[in-house]
């Protein structure tokens, strides 16, 4: 049996070829084949978790049971004719969406030895799609459930291993429509033209980063690291670079894929990178580095979040609330992405980046003519919100742990 | 219609702080900085307390959010 990673080599990407001729050949006479779709869809499912993935493949059904039977119950309590919405239910609801997740996400703590037997290739991504609309249920956005539609949007695969993470309400909107043949022709040129860059990106600069330098320059910061008790040296700077470099070029390849594989099949996956590092500040950052799940947090948690302390007057200070929201997105985040040291201190350190470049805006408003704006400036603010990025970036690679811990 | 326009412009400046608002009222709220969640959340109450607009937060697209005119259309469009 044929096991695939998606995107990851080049069969991988003869087989989709194959699979989306009929969908491009039927856009371009503005028809969808919707059996098709669903067919080539449950093929790549199946291509993505057969043979050893098997275990992942039966956690994905269960999943998707589970999920179904949840968001089903949630939609169908809240459009009752009484108009029932306790905030009771709605927090049960959301509890129980994310038990999966947590369960996978905190197995390792237990037993390091063997992964959580419910954890499958892309459970944080759906969690966060069925999260979102239960919360969007929750704000009587979204009216009712059909199942169809439903698993379409979870199941989508170009974006089922690790997103973009797509919104229901957007999704199905271009789900429903037929383009104009004038209209795909622009989605299609589009999607291969991010495809191509995706190439660029992931299997050419990112290799080079990520396979080519990274480890030779880890070795050398590894000796040169025995000199001093914090194992500081230039070579270090150089891993900081190149892992962050990688990191970008890797994964903004991997959503470029992704989103053009989705645009080749009408369907326009918002993207998840925009020049993130010609940011200049922090906060921009965050709008444009893995965006969909910046987003996410943004307007599922931090929103949320400080709407219900002002709201309910929790804490008087705006500016308190402000930084408790950012400690408890950050911390979420960090966490998210393992329970490890340094997965929570790169966290913390954004959250504390965020805090301070609040207090310095605020500090600016109050004395406008302290600095000018002018080009110097602007660049000066560039390179520094770059290096604070990549020091960040450092931290996330756990590359320091290896320096510091690595001979236990 | 003219004293909702007036009731969100006064908001929007008060929340910002700055006298933009109502000098240049396609002036992007986010893209300049003027705006960000926290203002958004504050914009989203106030709205509620003086309009008695209810716009939950699935409402907000910063798109269609994203000048003080644009503001105004979807207040007018949401009474």
């Amino acid at each position: 049996m044929i096991n695939l990673q998606p995107y990851e080599n080049p069969m991988y990407f003869g087989y989709l070829l194959i699979g989306l001729l009929p969908i491009i050949i039927g856009m371009l006479y503005e028809k969808r084949f919707r059996w098709y779709e669903t067919l080539f869809s449950f093929c790549f499912l199946v291509l993505i978790f057969d043979g050893p993935k098997l275990g992942q493949g039966i956690a994905l059904i269960g999943y998707t049971i589970f999920e179904v039977l949840l968001t089903w119950g949630y939609v169908r309590y809240r459009t009752r004719p009484k108009g029932a919405n306790k905030t009771s239910i709605f927090v049960l609801a959301v509890i129980l969406s994310i038990a999966p997740l947590v369960v996978v996400k905190f197995t390792p703590l237990f037993d390091p030895q063997h992964p959580s037997i419910f954890g499958f290739l892309g459970i944080s991504y759906l969690t966060f799609k069925v999260v979102g609309m239960i919360m969007e249920t929750r704000d009587g956005m979204i009216k009712e459930f059909n199942i169809l539609k439903f698993l379409q949007f979870l199941l989508f695969f170009p974006t089922i291993s690790s997103g973009p993470i797509d919104r229901y309400r957007r999704f199905i909107k271009d789900y429903d429509r037929v383009p104009t043949k004038e209209k795909y022709l622009e989605l299609l040129e589009k999607g291969v033209h991010y495809v191509m860059i995706g190439f660029l990106y992931k299997f050419i600069l990112g290799y080079f980063f990520g396979t080519l330098l990274l480890p030779n320059i880890e070795k050398i910061a590894l000796i040169n690291g025995h000199s001093n008790v914090l194992g500081l040296s230039w070579s270090l700077v150089g891993v900081m670079y190149a892992y962050s470099m990688y990191l970008f070029f890797d994964f903004a390849g991997y959503s470029l894929f992704a989103v053009g594989i989705s645009y080749i099949m009408g369907i326009q996956t918002p993207i998840n990178f925009n020049k993130p590092f010609a940011s200049w500040n922090i906060k921009e950052f965050w709008n444009r580095w893995h965006m969909t799940l910046s987003f996410w947090f943004r307007d599922y948690i931090y929103m949320r979040f400080v709407f219900f302390m002002i709201k309910h007057k929790v804490l008087k200070s705006r500016i308190a609330i402000a930084n408790l929201g950012y400690v408890v997105l950050f911390l979420i985040m960090g966490i998210w992405h393992g329970e490890t040291w340094y997965y929570i201190v790169y966290g913390l350190f954004h959250a504390t980046v965020m805090i301070l470049t609040d207090a310095w805006l605020r500090f600016k408003k109050k004395h406008p003519d302290l600095l000018p704006s002018n080009r110097f400036t602007k660049v000066m603010s560039v390179v520094l919100t770059f290096h604070v990025v990549c020091f960040s970036f450092l931290i996330f690679s756990g590359f320091l742990d290896k320096l510091w811990f690595g001979f236990r | 219609m003219d004293n909702v326009r007036e009731t969100v412009l006064e908001i929007l400046s008060d929340l910002t702080g700055s006298d933009e608002i109502k000098a240049n009222p396609d002036i992007n709220l986010f893209e300049t900085g003027l705006l960000d969640s926290m203002g958004t959340v504050q914009l989203l109450l106030e709205l509620q307390a003086q309009l008695d607009v209810d716009a939950p937060v699935s409402e907000f697209d910063r798109t269609e959010w994203a000048t003080p005119n644009k503001v105004v259309a979807k207040v007018e469009s949401m009474q």
